[in-house]
């Protein structure tokens, strides 16, 4: 059974397992077949009582179905059991991942503990992943390090020196010793920097170290709906923005008041209200919504990616500009994001800005430790803002979304960026991976 | 005269301590602490082996060594590249550029001295 943090995936999930058809859950759930459609494409949230029946339906507890603490529980075991299978030797014992439910009612002390221990294990996985990234491309972190290993160095051939050398000249062991004092006096500095530099950046460690990040994280906590901007008479961007704690910096500043310009124009060119009506009858395929709203693509793009919650499937969306560098990142669940460094050569993001204009579609495999499926689409554009005489400036977008149903499309392997993708013989690779082993 | 080393180290007083053992091996030991001139003072010294830090101000040590493996007259040079940096990949870069050995800092004494008996002797 295939992993995911939505309701209507469990729905589905669990339909198909027990061999159920759409139409016969539906109607012993009391809905029609379209609407158990749209749940089960997680186009629609689950109410409390329609879950319940859901539930019923399907003879499962309803905590099997729900998202929240509960489901947390059964998420934390299939991702656990997933990793062990990826990982497993010939011959070793598979966890029955069917039975999962039956494991919970069993062993629901055991089931949550193993469950932590996966959340425990992935978080330190991140950590790890996230600091050999930061050592890679921090200079101060560097820096520092070099410092102290220099000392240590130092301190090392000296210190031995001195113990083990019993003819040493009286000139030569007053020198070491002085060498041996500022030394121990350098490696004491440059650890205690290194630690409040630790310490800083720690707390920090919402990871506020650059303008595009303070925005970043201004905006995921508004889950990137600006509903003040929905309006026809939308207040003035700098009240938006004004005591806002994450964008600390005039450049972060500057880049949120960017991103309200430009909302602000989409807002308009694709009123919200319209634009949910013109979603609900074509799906989040943005070709056909750009046609039905007389847009163009990037646009539209936006759009989906800055929907009030629960109104559109998970959206993720990247752009770029012509240097390849992210501009912007929204994450969508499962599909990791570089936070320093390149991003992946075969996002399909970067087809897009090779060939501007041409829409791409594809479905790709995000390389982890359970590997993830997303729909996505690409786009980019030219623009000439100096006029005829100005550079052309290229940004190219894509949108992350769930992964189609049907299995039946090949699937671009990617991942996040060459540091932390396991895809060892990748053609596309430009440095090798910090994670060992290779697929 | 014994066997010539040229190390290029801009750290004093680990430059110090490998001239010390050095010296007390019997060597005859310069040494030099920038990276940018380092070629030049290469060419000079033509030393038996070549001690070489990577981390040096002016230029990178593999930068220099790429430059002295593509120079005839010092292809053959043994040279020991000595790095912060111990992973994998790191020894792997090194050995492509051409380093003849490989050594990773904090060091032992007499793992340097045995390398560059070893190096003198091939």
């Amino acid at each position: 059974m295939p992993r995911s943090a939505l309701t209507g995936t469990r729905v589905r999930e669990r339909r198909l397992l027990i061999g159920m058809k759409q139409a016969d859950l539906a109607r012993a759930a009391g809905i029609s077949p379209a609407y158990l459609n749209l749940i089960e494409h997680n186009r629609r949230r689950v109410g409390a009582e329609l879950l319940a029946a859901l539930a019923g339906a399907l003879g499962v507890e309803e905590t099997a179905l729900a998202e929240g603490a509960e489901s947390a529980l059964f998420e934390g075991l299939r991702e656990a059991a997933a990793g062990l299978v990826s990982g497993a030797s010939a011959g070793e014992a598979e966890p029955e991942i069917g039975r999962i439910d039956e494991f919970v009612s069993r062993f629901p002390g055991w089931a949550a503990l193993v469950a932590v221990q996966q959340g425990r294990v992935a978080s330190l996985e991140r950590s790890v992943e996230a600091l050999n990234e930061r050592m890679a491309h921090d200079p101060f972190l560097s820096a520092s390090l070099h410092e102290v290993v220099s000392a240590v160095t130092s301190l090392r051939s000296t210190a031995a020196i001195l113990a083990e050398t019993e003819d040493i000249a009286p000139d030569w062991r007053e020198r070491f010793h002085a060498n041996v004092f500022e030394d121990s006096i350098r490696l004491s500095e440059a650890a205690a920097a290194l630690v409040a530099y630790l310490d800083s950046s720690k707390e920090a460690e919402t990871g506020l170290s650059s303008p595009q990040e303070e925005v970043e994280a201004w905006l995921a906590r508004a889950q990137h709906h600006l509903a003040a901007l929905e309006r026809g008479t939308a207040p003035p961007g700098e009240s938006l923005i004004a005591g806002v704690p994450e964008l600390a910096s005039g450049a972060a500043r500057k880049l949120a008041l960017a991103h309200i310009a430009r909302y602000r124009a989409d807002a308009v060119a694709l009123p919200l209200e319209r634009f949910a009506r013109v979603l609900e009858e074509e799906g989040p395929d943005p070709a056909a919504l750009a046609r039905r709203m007389g847009t163009g693509l990037a646009p539209v793009f936006r759009r989906l990616a800055s929907l009030p919650e629960g109104m559109a499937p998970p959206v993720g969306l990247v752009a770029c500009d012509a240097s390849g560098t992210l501009t912007f990142r929204k994450p969508a669940p499962g599909f990791a994001l570089p936070r320093h460094g390149a991003a992946c050569p075969l996002w399909p993001l970067y087809e897009a800005l090779a060939r501007p204009m041409v829409p791409i579609r594809a479905v790709v495999e995000m390389a982890g430790r359970v590997p993830q499926r997303f729909l996505t689409y690409a786009f980019s554009e030219p623009r000439h803002p100096g006029g005829f005489d100005g550079p052309q400036v290229v940004e190219a977008q894509m949108l992350i979304l769930p992964p189609p149903e049907q299995r039946g499309e090949v699937e671009r392997p990617i991942g996040a960026s060459c540091r932390i993708c396991p895809r060892a013989d990748c053609a596309a690779r430009r440095e090798p991976s910090i994670l060992a082993g290779g697929e | 005269m014994g066997r010539r080393v040229l190390l290029i180290e801009d750290e004093p007083h680990i430059a110090e301590a490998i001239r010390f053992l050095l010296t007390r091996d019997g060597w005859t030991v310069a040494s030099h602490g920038d990276g940018s001139d380092a070629m030049d003072v290469i060419r000079r010294e033509v030393p038996d082996v070549l001690v070489l830090d990577v981390k040096l101000p002016g230029r990178s040590g593999y930068d220099i060594l790429g430059e002295l493996r593509a120079d005839p007259t010092l292809a053959a040079l043994p040279v020991l590249v000595l790095s912060a940096r111990s992973r994998q990949e790191d020894r792997d870069m090194a050995a492509e550029i051409g380093a003849s050995h490989f050594m990773t800092k904090p060091f032992g004494n007499a793992e340097i001295v045995a390398a560059l008996r070893q190096m003198a002797q091939t």
